[in-house]
């Protein structure tokens, strides 16, 4: 059963000086789907991104990654078991093209080494000659090709948000983290972006997203887990969620009415 | 005439060796983000281990080992990479201003240690006395000089070259990242401690590199030489240059240097007598003033950082074609 989790994490809980703001979350995310999270402002969700992510260590329980004890590892060790993420707010490297930007992302480059990049350029640069080539696919693929040499700092923040995505492809992770992908981003963007991310997972890739905007959640997600206050709240498909009392009270309830 | 040249010599080889220290400036700070507000440490350590290795022992003083200068100089710059390697371990931490601040401490510090430490230091009168690299052979005066600047704008050009090297790789690419966003570089699988404790090493050991070249230079140095001033001429140079840029890096530190010495001549040539005593906190003020000058009208100083397509980029406008990128690995 074990292995057929992406994402599980096991009464997982982080306390801010009292306040519980995950409080006992055992969640599963299915490997090959695309799941939501949703649920009103202050529900926990970025927090329990940042801790299934590393950014933030739990105070209490387990987190599994494909099946994987991977607790309290830092994000750049999760990154290299595959766990990718994008930001609620995008941070993509303003002051570097957008196609360094991508081209930074993989990790153990050989160029990365400061004696390599001194005295070794022959071999880095076959290197950067097939990171470039991928590069360049990927933004093609997020339709960010044009942008290439722009400063990453320039871009709109709907293209920031396709950027981010494509930094994380990079790393050919399993699973990606998404962190309100829609919010703030025009609709045609916002397709792009819904697209792209059915054809990654038809490719295989896990999803889990939170998102606001219910609309795109009913859509594409599925499974839909709801947090409020810290706990889960409902788990069910996005059909069930919208019938769900309890979910209508606590967060749907003046959007669906 | 050959009193110009000299001059222009000595004053080539000072804003030289100053340009030796803004370029590693420039790697800490214009490319990694660190804000290192105690250059004068780093390049006092390459001056004092220089001059310990390679200098005339004094009585009731360690250290004076008449190395050669292959040796000694060498050994001075390793010694401002193992002070940048405490000193980052115990601060890198810190973001910013803070760091700033705890780097401008130790300098202080440092500058108490030279001024205080008689036994290994000579104290405040300094250590005198270097056998200069090939002096002895090549004797005269005029000469030596013009041999001296053409060593150091040797090092000078191979530390630029190093430098650029390093710029243009992915590990120049990975410290902006760093720079720009470490959340977001952690993200991606970076390291972040590790990697700017290696660039702040790495360009302290650069300004350890011109205060070895200094204190040979002028073989002696005395605390005198380690006074804050020098930590902020050289930021003027890097902020006036172009923080990010190396040229910008050179630029600015020949700039900065002339302005510094003209204006000292100005001061003592034409300010009246009861300004002249004050003459050293004028140009004190000057800095200040170019410094903040600098960044409310042009930040990003005379040339600025420039967003290139990376590395081998003769080939950047190369299309692949649409569609081959090929996603996802999961089992």
């Amino acid at each position: 059963m074990e292995t057929e989790s992406a994402i599980q994490t096991e009464s997982i809980a982080r306390e801010f000086g009292g306040f519980r703001a995950v409080d006992g979350v055992s969640i599963s995310v299915r490997k090959g789907s695309i799941t939501g999270l949703i649920g009103p402002n202050g529900a926990g969700k970025t927090t329990l991104f940042n801790m299934i992510a590393g950014a933030l260590s739990p105070t209490a329980g387990r987190f599994r990654l494909n099946g994987e004890d991977v607790t309290g590892l830092s994000p750049e060790a999760l990154y290299a078991k595959g766990l990718a993420r994008t930001f609620q707010i995008p941070r993509p490297f303003k002051r570097m093209s957008v196609l360094e930007n991508v081209m930074v992302a993989p990790r153990e480059q050989a160029g990365e080494n400061l004696f390599a990049a001194l005295f070794g350029r022959r071999r880095i640069a076959g290197e950067e000659e097939r990171l470039r080539e991928r590069a360049l696919g990927i933004l093609d693929f997020m339709t960010l090709r044009p942008l290439a040499d722009q400063p990453a700092g320039k871009i709109s923040g709907g293209q920031a948000k396709l950027l981010e995505l494509a930094r994380a492809l990079m790393g050919e992770p399993s699973v990606i983290l998404l962190d309100e992908p829609a919010a703030g981003v025009n609709p045609s963007l916002t397709n792009i972006l819904v697209e792209r991310i059915e054809e990654l997972n038809r490719r295989g890739i896990t999803f889990f997203i939170i998102e606001h905007d219910m609309d795109f959640v009913m859509r594409h997600c599925e499974p839909v887990i709801a947090l409020a206050e810290g706990r889960v709240i409902f788990e069910g498909t996005a059909e069930q969620a919208r019938a769900n009392p309890l979910l209508l009270d606590a967060y749907l309830g003046t959007v669906a009415a | 005439m050959i009193g110009l040249v000299s001059y222009l010599a000595f004053f080539a080889t000072m804003a030289s060796i100053l340009a030796i220290a803004t370029l590693g400036l420039n790697l800490q700070w214009g490319n990694t983000g660190l804000f290192n507000g105690g250059v004068v440490a780093f390049f006092g350590a390459g001056a004092y281990g220089t001059m310990l290795l390679g200098g005339h022992p004094e009585t009731g003083q360690f250290g004076g080992f008449q190395l050669p200068f292959v040796i000694a100089f060498p050994g001075g710059v390793l010694f401002a990479g193992l002070i940048a390697w405490i000193v980052g371990v115990l601060t890198l931490r810190l973001r910013h201003d803070y760091l700033a601040i705890a780097t401008f401490g130790v300098a202080v510090a440092f500058e108490a240690v030279t001024r205080n430490a008689e036994w290994l230091t000579g104290g405040a009168k300094g250590m005198r006395g270097f056998p200069r690299p090939l002096e002895a052979a090549i004797g005269d005066n005029f000469l030596y000089g013009l041999f001296f600047l053409g060593l150091v704008l040797t090092i000078l050009v191979a530390v630029y070259v190093g430098l650029e090297r390093l710029a243009h790789s992915p590990y120049g690419r990975v410290l902006r990242a760093i720079r720009e966003d470490e959340v977001a570089a952690r993200s991606l699988g970076k390291s972040p401690a590790r990697l700017r404790l290696e660039a702040f090493i790495a360009g302290s050991m650069i300004m350890g590199i011109a205060g070895g070249l200094y204190t040979a230079f002028y073989a002696f140095v005395s605390p005198q030489d380690l006074a804050p001033i020098l930590t902020f001429q050289v930021w003027a140079m890097l902020i006036v240059g172009g923080a990010g840029n190396n040229r910008g890096a050179v630029l600015g530190a020949f700039l900065i240097w002339a302005a510094w010495t003209l204006s000292g001549f100005a001061l003592s040539r034409f300010a009246p007598a009861a300004l002249q005593l004050h003459a050293g906190s004028i140009q004190y003020i000057l800095i200040g003033l170019v410094i903040v000058g600098m960044l409310l009208w042009r930040p990003q100083g005379l040339l600025p950082e420039r967003i290139r397509p990376t590395l081998t980029g003769k080939g950047a406008a190369r299309t692949s074609a649409p569609g081959e990128f090929q996603g996802g690995q999961n089992p």
